[in-house]
């Protein structure tokens, strides 16, 4: 679930197809994000989810894959 | 409504860019560091009495505080339009007697001030795809001054940071513009020696000082409809001093 929350989100903000969004697809690399890209990506998936990630943690979330991690280990902790 | 946050608003350039934004109707946030009076006699001063409005004390070249002045506006305004980035603080002496404190103080104010409230409004203003940010720099950042070694630096240290920020955010909607003042009748320079003032009038083609007034002019209208295409720039208001 929260992946193909997550991957709505890279589709709709990216302009990118659904199926190039694969967990292993890296945000920046493989699909286009620059910086400021990212970082509103990490805006609309803390909206989403009601979360807060720590600026810290930003250089982590490199695949589609590590913001789900993320998020699901945030959830669990809350 | 509108918002605008003004930093050292309470006196000079600032506070009658306050009073301009409040004719224009703006809701302000306004801070400043410790001329409390200073701040409630320019409240008083407000003609349009129906804006909501607050003041918040802190000091901007701390990172945190600068973060808490944001953060407080956002939890009064829903959205804040524009960022006058104004408080501004001179140490001057010659090189070879500058202090290493007093050269830390005005890049603390000045430079890093500046830097700590962009960086906090620029993760708001790119949330809310709008912005105009305004930096006040100096026409000693653009030609030098003799004894402003720091406060040199400082305001050219603005106008870089300004044009990186413009490149940045332009594609989210937020407008960065620089405003380089010439020499402003404010208490910053009611502290030139008068023989010294008037040999430096000599020079201004428009043979006076400016206005507070002149800068609140450019300010109106970097936050108008009428600038909307305008990012990245520096717009000298000195008379004709430096060209």
């Amino acid at each position: 679930m929260i992946f193909e929350k997550i991957r709505a989100i890279l589709v709709e903000e990216l302009n990118v197809e659904e199926e190039n969004v694969k967990p292993e697809s890296k945000i920046k690399d493989d699909l286009g994000a620059d910086s400021l890209d990212l970082f509103e990506l990490i805006n609309k998936v803390e909206d989403e989810f009601d979360v807060s990630i720590e600026e810290d943690d930003y250089d982590k979330l490199i695949t589609v894959g590590n913001m789900v991690d993320y998020i699901n280990k945030i959830k669990k902790n809350a | 409504m509108k918002t605008a946050i003004i930093t050292g608003a309470s006196k000079g350039i600032g506070a009658v860019t306050a009073l301009r934004l409040n004719e224009l109707g703006y809701s302000l946030v306004l801070n400043y560091r410790n001329d409390t009076s200073s701040m409630s006699e320019l409240i008083n001063k407000f003609t349009r009495k129906n804006t909501k409005n607050i003041t918040i004390q802190c000091d901007i070249s701390n990172y945190k505080d600068a973060k808490k002045l944001i953060d407080e506006a956002y939890e009064n305004f829903e959205h804040v339009d524009v960022l006058i980035n104004n408080a501004g603080i001179t140490k001057d002496n010659i090189l070879p007697l500058m202090t290493e404190e007093e050269f830390d103080r005005v890049i603390d104010t000045n430079l890093k001030g500046t830097f700590n409230c962009c960086k906090h409004i620029s993760k708001r203003m790119i949330r809310q795809k709008y912005g105009r940010i305004i930096n006040i720099s100096s026409v000693v950042g653009l030609a030098g001054n003799a004894g402003q070694v720091n406060y040199s630096a400082s305001k050219a240290g603005i106008i870089g940071m300004t044009k990186s920020m413009a490149r940045e955010l332009g594609k989210k909607n937020i407008l960065v513009n620089a405003i380089a003042p010439g020499f402003i009748q404010t208490g910053m320079t009611d502290r030139i020696p008068e023989a010294t003032r008037s040999e430096m009038v000599k020079n201004i083609p428009l043979q006076r000082l400016g206005r507070p007034s002149d800068i609140a002019d450019v300010v109106e209208f970097l936050i108008s409809n009428k600038s909307s295409y305008i990012t990245g720039q520096v717009l000298s208001v000195n008379g004709g001093y430096y060209m």
